[in-house]
């Protein structure tokens, strides 16, 4: 077994399965720590900026991300969505929401790091995440000149591959071998990415998988019913 | 089973709907709720209360969960009271129920600190080999070493430490200040024992071994009220909180009931359902005016002008215009109103003098044991003088005539009350008029008798018709006298009245009328309830002494549902007797040595030398004025000298090597010791250290603090005692007065800063006494020992009881104190050893010294009488101190009990019984030593149970054994007062089950019984037991020669005095809006003084922060809008808060809260630069020379019972806006030029004056 295949064939799976069965675990043992750990008491101007931003960036580039990757190629083509368009709008969505990202996580990092306040009261993983999702995004930002280039020259190749590897993990079966021509650039940004997911369950991250989509819906009053336990 | 899987359940999620759909039913999991009610589980429940400065004893119940406190909730098991009486419960308020936040605080001291610079000095010593004193004199002689220290004491640099060394580090300084400067030199501050009196009695115990001094607290906080020793010879006795439902007519003044006695306000509530009328007097809108029926809204400190008017009326309408039976019989057997008072030619009038005595008659009317002290009336029976039973000079050298009964030997007696009827001639009398600050004599005419005294003729009057004259009331013998009520030119008139307090003269009419009326109709139901609105005036004996006088011709003193009820900073250490020999460590050696904490301040803190108030300008146009030209802390020091106050330090010369010097010149026993100081005093080769308070040798060198917050809250001119005492930065925006030098006491060019060498302060909390300390140890807070509570608004004696074990390293107080004396022993055996100490006791109130000088004041350093230790100068006591053994005398309780008894008020009982029962119930000390076989000391239960035995209000047996030799020395038989409890022992383990209700005991004045509430004074009236005063009775007059000097032998309206801070302040400001505020500081909602204040709870509840309230108008005057920064100065500092603006406070009145702490939000201020100060940065302390008055029966000293107080409410700031951006919060770190600058910029900088002279 060589490091791609470790990296791309096997990692994916560690990364998945700790990502799905530690926010089970996670859920399940510690409800107290299933929260966003907001730190809004001790700094709310910078916050407001920031995580709005970072929000907005993270949650389009999540969405664009998940339907570039995994959204079967054939489907694209019978939509009439040529190879060409879909690389121009994955570059600029991807550039625009990207940036938006970085700005809003550039001041949520500089709020964190140097806020006397928030600092104190930081854990370690809570600067480490914000510093590996920084970081994931700034190599992501970088993939775009290559992509631009790429995409001048016609070469829609590497997209393509991606996709297929992201299809072929998805549905068990990882070949490491389908990113042997991708740019190394492109193989750092997975590692990355697929890493965050590692890291997920540890974090505060896992504040995602109770977003509140609920809240849109609900009916004005919520009741419960008296528990009565059988005995 | 999952939280997971139990989610999964979208499909079954809505169980129905509702109001259309608009609501839906879930079946979701609840189980996040036991998060919450998690929160009030516990494993177990103890009782304790709050040791907190408080009148409340209220009891609690600590829930205990996983070994910590989880939280406090009021206990509602009291014993309950009567069928037709409300119970006490529930008892608690809101501050109580925040104090468990305490415990686990921020502000918590967890474990020894000890300034960082001072354990490297001290270190560096011991590492240069020298032992723990050695190392201490290091440090303490060489000044620059000192000074590094000192100088930044308030500016943190804590460092933790542990016990071991820190112990080290205190007796070493104790024994190094003991052989250097002598034990005097050690002092210990901690007030209001009843709060937990072990607690005060770990420390008290600990320096009374040593000969440190303990420092009293109810006079130095301005609680205490002089007018009631002056009045009674008693120190606040009062009713309790029950006793106000017995009344049916209340009047309430200067005492925030609802805000202060927070858990007793709701029999003032009651009580007006039951038909009770209630008259309010306060200048603002306080709580306890919406209770009210009427409010007189007088002028803040113009009280006695009020109660004087319905005085008047009462006079006018119960004794002249119809006769009042019981009235009469009241104030003819238990005042002092029939005594005779001589008459002295002034002029062409005359003025009055002192009391006629036996000892005036050529027979001394037949009285060989104290004529002198036996004052005398004309019997109207038998129209003979007579010396009636009861005044002091039969309390002391006889037996079983010292009573309030009216008989001589067998036959019935009637003494006079007035002499209108049966006079010799009608002679014009000058009385003082103080209404406009200075006397300017007003003339009466009074009826007398002429009696013919060795060969002269003599004119005397009774106190009656002097009273009567003095009032202003018309009697029918013309002179200077009131028209009508509406003579507004006759002090004393309600017209009058209502020109000073702005009350109008109908309601003072009204309310006198109707008080009188109804004491007349229910035989002395009327209440007058009064607190710290009067007493922190300077002359807070005249409202209180008005309200008595009002009391007494109304027969209400010692009648249940009637009386005085002074509530502020009064407690009830009911089990006293019990307590006094652990506190005073009186079961080894006696006497400990006490001080009055206002003179060691004023002292100390030197803020005598600012003083501005002149001593003569006090004085009456005719008074013999003997000390002309003396100020007030040169009379303090001739009182010193005189043994009416006590000293401290006593000498300028170590008492230790006093006795020294004596045994080398000769002296083989006490008489020689005190015979060879007293010749030495009269040569002037010693010294007392008041005449030169500022000398290196006079300094207060070490000083302890305990469960108090000196610096904080009670530290009147607290920037003064940064200044001087402490030698910190601090605000004092003056120059010491150049012109203040005295006739008595030395001036230096410069005052000294730092004086102390050491300040300790034991607290669970770190506040500002903290903050200013050199050392801090923790201590356990309310909930982590075993301690005792008791209180004078309920009978009840309550535990604290340990719920968890002291947090961290803390410890409880008597387990720091028992470890402080271990290391001190240890040390003490190589330096120390046994040595003799000499103590200056003053002539003490209770005791026969009281008798000291009968006629007039003869001064020996004048030559005008011999010194005699005990007659005319202090008694010089020696106590021989074996340092050695403190520990072992700490930890047992000694010889003295078995063999000397017990003893209060003047009483005493064997107590052979109870010592050998507490050897059977507290072990016996096995370990070989002085202290073997006796019982032990060691832990604080014992500590409670010894108490709990030896006080007859918890062991009946013994309160039957004080009764009777009570009843030997009145001649009437009181143990029926205790018989049916003879039984009852109460222990410790009684009162964590449920609180107890004492006995009654001669301590009190009080009954504790089924039939009425207590009531002070109730045994006066009751039993005949006399009042401890000259003549035995409740006084109206004052006749020490200093009291009519200083124009209050009778009671007088005296307006506020002017303190002359804020001119200086004015041209500061300049052009700047600013108000001129009078300094009002009462007690406030969010906290108990500073407890409290501080937390986060309360913190949330109230501003949370410093502030202050002012009238609408006044903040209109100056464009200030609520919760504006101000800044409040003088020239004794500043304080920054923000500003309430409300229509509750009338003009001209800044109220600022007591004692918000520095700690919590406090900026700097932009006048002085220093941080901006709590409520006594702008006050500074004087005294009053009637309050130094000692060796005249009532008016003798005792410890937290008479001596000068700290009154602070005369005060006025000038208040100005502070915009937002001016506000500095002084975050910088500290830099050498900061460390240097002491003052505020532009006040001259004191040396240390211990570097310029040599200390030994």
């Amino acid at each position: 077994m060589n490091l791609s295949n470790l990296l791309f064939g096997i990692y994916p799976y560690i990364a998945l399965t700790t990502f799905f069965v530690g926010s089970l675990i996670r859920f399940d043992r510690e409800q107290y720590t299933w929260k966003a750990d907001s730190s809004q008491i001790f700094e709310k101007e910078q916050l407001q900026k920031g995580s709005i931003l970072f929000h907005i960036g993270v949650l389009a580039l999540f969405m664009g991300h998940f339907a570039g990757l995994v959204t079967p190629h054939s489907w694209f083509l019978s939509l009439g969505v040529s190879d060409m368009m879909h690389q121009i709008v994955a570059i600029s969505a991807g550039a625009a929401f990207g940036s938006l990202c970085m700005m809003g996580g550039v001041i949520l990092w500089k709020r964190r790091m140097f806020h006397p306040r928030v600092r104190a009261n930081s854990r370690f993983m809570d600067l480490f995440i914000l510093n590996w999702i920084l970081v994931t995004l700034g190599v992501g930002l970088l993939t775009i000149p290559v992509s631009i280039y790429h995409a001048s020259s016609g070469d829609t190749s590497a997209m393509i591959a991606l996709a297929d590897w992201a299809q072929a993990t998805l549905s068990l079966n990882a070949d490491a071998s389908l990113l042997n021509n991708v740019g190394f650039i492109y193989k750092l940004h997975l590692f990355l990415g697929m890493s965050v997911f590692f890291l997920f369950p540890f974090s505060r991250l896992v504040h995602v998988w109770s977003m509140p989509l609920g809240y849109m819906f609900r009916p004005y009053q919520i009741v419960r019913t008296k528990f009565v336990k059988q005995r | 089973m999952s939280h997971f899987l139990d989610r999964l359940n979208f499909f079954k999620k809505v169980q129905s709907t509702f109001s259309g759909k608009h609501g839906i039913v879930t079946n979701e999991d609840r189980q996040w709720e036991d998060g919450y009610r998690n929160r009030w589980r516990f494993d177990k429940v103890v009782r304790s209360t709050h040791g907190v400065n408080c009148t409340g004893s209220c009891s609690w119940n600590i829930h205990v969960k996983n070994g910590l406190v989880a939280f406090e909730m009021q206990a509602t098991d009291y014993p309950r009271t009567r069928p037709d009486m409300p119970n006490h419960e529930p008892r608690g308020c809101p501050r109580g129920a925040s104090f468990s936040w305490y415990l686990y605080s921020p502000l918590r001291v967890k474990h020894p600190l000890i300034r960082e610079r001072l354990v490297s000095l001290y270190r560096e010593e011991r590492d240069a080999g020298k032992d723990p004193v050695e190392a201490w004199a290091a440090i303490q002689e060489d000044p620059e070493k000192r000074k590094k220290y000192t100088a930044v004491r308030g500016l943190g640099g804590f460092v933790r430490v542990d016990w071991e060394e820190v112990s080290e580090i205190i007796a070493a300084s104790n024994i190094y200040t003991i052989k250097a400067h002598g034990p005097d030199r050690i002092a210990g501050f901690s007030p209001i024992p009843a709060m937990s009196m072990i607690s005060y009695a770990a420390g008290s115990r600990y320096l009374s071994l040593i000969g440190g001094a303990v420092l009293s607290f109810y006079d130095w906080y301005c609680d205490l009220p002089p007018a009631s020793p002056q009045t009674w010879g008693e120190q606040t006795d009062v009713p309790e909180s029950a006793d106000w439902y017995n009344s049916t007519y209340i009047v309430v003044a200067g005492s925030n009931l609802p805000m202060t006695r927070t858990p007793d306000a709701h029999f003032y509530a009651e009580v007006r359902y039951k038909g009770a009328k209630v008259v309010a007097i306060s200048p603002d809108y306080a709580e306890y005016v919406k209770f009210a029926d009427l409010w007189m809204p007088a002028k803040q400190g113009t009280d006695a002008a009020i109660f004087l008017a319905m005085g008047h009326v009462a006079l006018k309408e119960f004794f002249i215009d119809s006769q009042d039976a019981y009235f009469e019989e009241y104030t003819r057997t238990y005042t002092d109103m029939p005594m005779l008072v001589i008459l002295e030619k002034h002029n062409k009038s005359y003025i009055n003098g002192r009391f006629l005595r036996a000892a005036d008659f050529d027979d001394s009317l037949g009285e060989k044991n104290n004529p002198d002290w036996k004052t005398v009336v004309i019997d109207e029976k038998s129209g003979d003088i007579i010396a009636p039973n009861g005044s002091i000079g039969f309390r002391w050298g006889e037996e079983g005539k010292w009573n309030l009964v009216p008989k001589k030997g067998r036959r019935n007696t009637k003494p006079r009350l007035s002499l209108i009827f049966d006079n010799d001639d009608v002679v014009e009398v000058l009385l003082p008029d103080y209404q406009t600050g200075v006397d300017v004599s007003m003339k009466r005419n009074v009826p007398v008798k002429k009696v013919t005294l060795n060969g002269k003729e003599v004119l005397v009057a009774t106190v009656f018709d002097l009273q009567l004259a003095q009032y202003g009331l018309d009697r029918g013998l013309g002179g200077d006298i009131a028209s009508g009520y509406d003579d507004a030119s006759i002090p004393n008139t309600p017209a009058w009245a209502e020109k000073i307090t702005g009350v109008k003269q109908a309601d003072i009419i009204r309310s006198g009328r109707e008080f009188a009326d109804n004491a007349s109709k229910t035989m002395g139901k009327s209440m007058v309830i009064l607190g710290a609105g009067l007493n922190h005036w300077y002359h807070n004996d005249m409202h209180y002494r008005a309200i008595m006088n009002l009391l007494h011709m109304c027969g209400c003193i010692g009648q249940s549902g009637g009386g005085w009820c002074h509530y502020v900073g009064q407690e009830k250490l009911r089990p006293q007797a019990g307590w006094a020999p652990i506190a005073f460590a009186l079961d080894w050696q006696k006497p400990p040595r006490h001080m009055n904490g206002t003179t060691y301040f004023y002292f100390h803190t030197d803020q005598w030398r600012y003083e501005k108030i002149e001593a003569d300008a006090l004085m009456t146009s005719t008074a013999q004025a003997t000390y002309k030209g003396h100020n007030l802390a040169d009379y303090n020091v001739v009182s010193q000298r005189l043994g009416w106050l006590p000293s401290s330090p006593h000498f300028n010369k170590n008492p230790l090597d006093i006795v020294k010097d004596a045994e080398a010149a000769g002296a083989t026993d006490e008489k020689g010791v005190s015979d060879y100081l007293v010749e030495q005093l009269k040569s002037g080769d010693i010294k007392f250290a008041g005449e030169d308070i500022d000398a290196p040798e006079n300094h207060p060198r070490n000083l302890f603090v305990w469960r108090a917050n000196l610096i904080g809250c009670s530290a009147k001119g607290h920037e003064y005692f940064l200044k001087h005492l402490l030698g910190a930065q601090n605000g004092v925006m003056q120059d010491v007065l150049p012109e203040a030098e005295g006739q008595e006491i030395k001036w230096h060019k410069d005052a000294p800063i730092a004086k102390l060498d050491l300040m300790v302060d034991i607290n669970f909390r770190l506040n500002s006494t903290g903050a200013y300390s050199d050392i801090v140890l923790p201590t356990a807070t309310w909930y982590e020992k075993n301690d005792l509570n008791t209180t004078d608004m309920h009978p009840f004696i309550h535990p604290l009881t340990q719920a968890v074990d002291p947090g961290w390293e803390s410890r409880s107080d008597w387990q720091i104190f028992k470890t402080l004396s271990k290391t001190f022993s240890d040390l003490a055996e190589k330096h120390l050893g046994i040595q003799k100490d000499v103590v200056a006791l003053p002539l003490l109130h209770d005791t026969p010294a009281e008798l000291a000088q009968a006629m007039d004041v003869k001064d020996w350093k004048r030559g005008e009488c011999e010194p005699i230790p005990g007659k005319t100068m202090p008694v010089l006591k020696v106590v021989e101190r074996d340092f050695a053994n403190t520990y072992k005398k700490y930890t047992s309780l000694g010889p003295l009990l078995p063999k000397q008894g017990n003893n209060i008020k003047g009483i005493d009982w064997n107590t052979e019984k109870e010592y050998q029962h507490l050897k059977d119930i507290n072990y016996t000390i096995k370990e070989e030593g002085i202290s073997k076989g006796m019982p032990s000391l060691e832990d604080d239960i014992s500590v409670c149970e010894t108490i709990l035995s030896l006080a007859p209000e918890t062991n009946g047996e013994v309160a039957v054994k004080s009764w009777k030799a009570l009843s030997t020395k009145t001649g009437v038989d009181h143990t029926h007062l205790a018989l049916p409890r003879e039984d009852d022992k109460i222990t410790f383990r009684d009162i964590k089950a449920q609180p107890r209700k004492i006995i009654t005991a001669p301590t009190w004045s009080g009954i504790e019984s089924e039939k009425v509430s207590y009531n002070a004074c109730y045994t006066n009236i009751h039993e005949h037991i006399p009042f401890r005063t000259i003549t035995g009775r409740a006084q109206f007059y004052q006749d020490h020669q200093w009291m009519r000097d200083f124009g209050e032998a009778f009671c007088c309206y005296k307006p506020p005095v002017d303190m002359l801070s804020t001119a200086e302040m004015m041209k500061r400001v300049g052009k700047k809006p600013h108000l001129k505020l009078n300094w009002i500081t009462p007690h406030g909602k969010w906290g108990i003084h500073s407890t409290y204040h501080d937390n986060h709870r309360m913190l949330t509840l109230s501003r949370g922060g410093p502030h202050l309230w002012i009238s609408e108008t006044d903040a209109e005057k100056v464009g200030l809008e609520d919760n504006d920064w101000i800044e409040a100065l003088n020239i004794n500092g500043a304080t920054i808060a923000r500003v309430v603006v409300s229509q509750r406070i009338p003009d001209g009145m800044a109220m600022m809260y007591h004692a918000q702490e520095k700690h919590i939000n406090v900026p700097g201020s932009n006048t002085t630069g220093k941080r901006g100060g709590i409520l006594n940065s702008v006050t500074r302390v004087t005294v009053k020379p009637t309050h130094m008055i000692g060796g005249y029966a009532q008016l003798s000293y005792g410890f937290n019972y008479y001596g000068t107080v700290g009154s602070q409410r005369d005060e006025y700031v000038i208040l100005h806006k502070l915009e937002n951006q001016d506000v500095q919060w002084l975050e910088e770190p500290l830099t050498a030029e900061k460390e240097k600058q002491l003052n505020p910029e532009g006040v001259p900088q004191a040396p240390y004056t211990c570097t310029d002279e040599s200390e030994k």
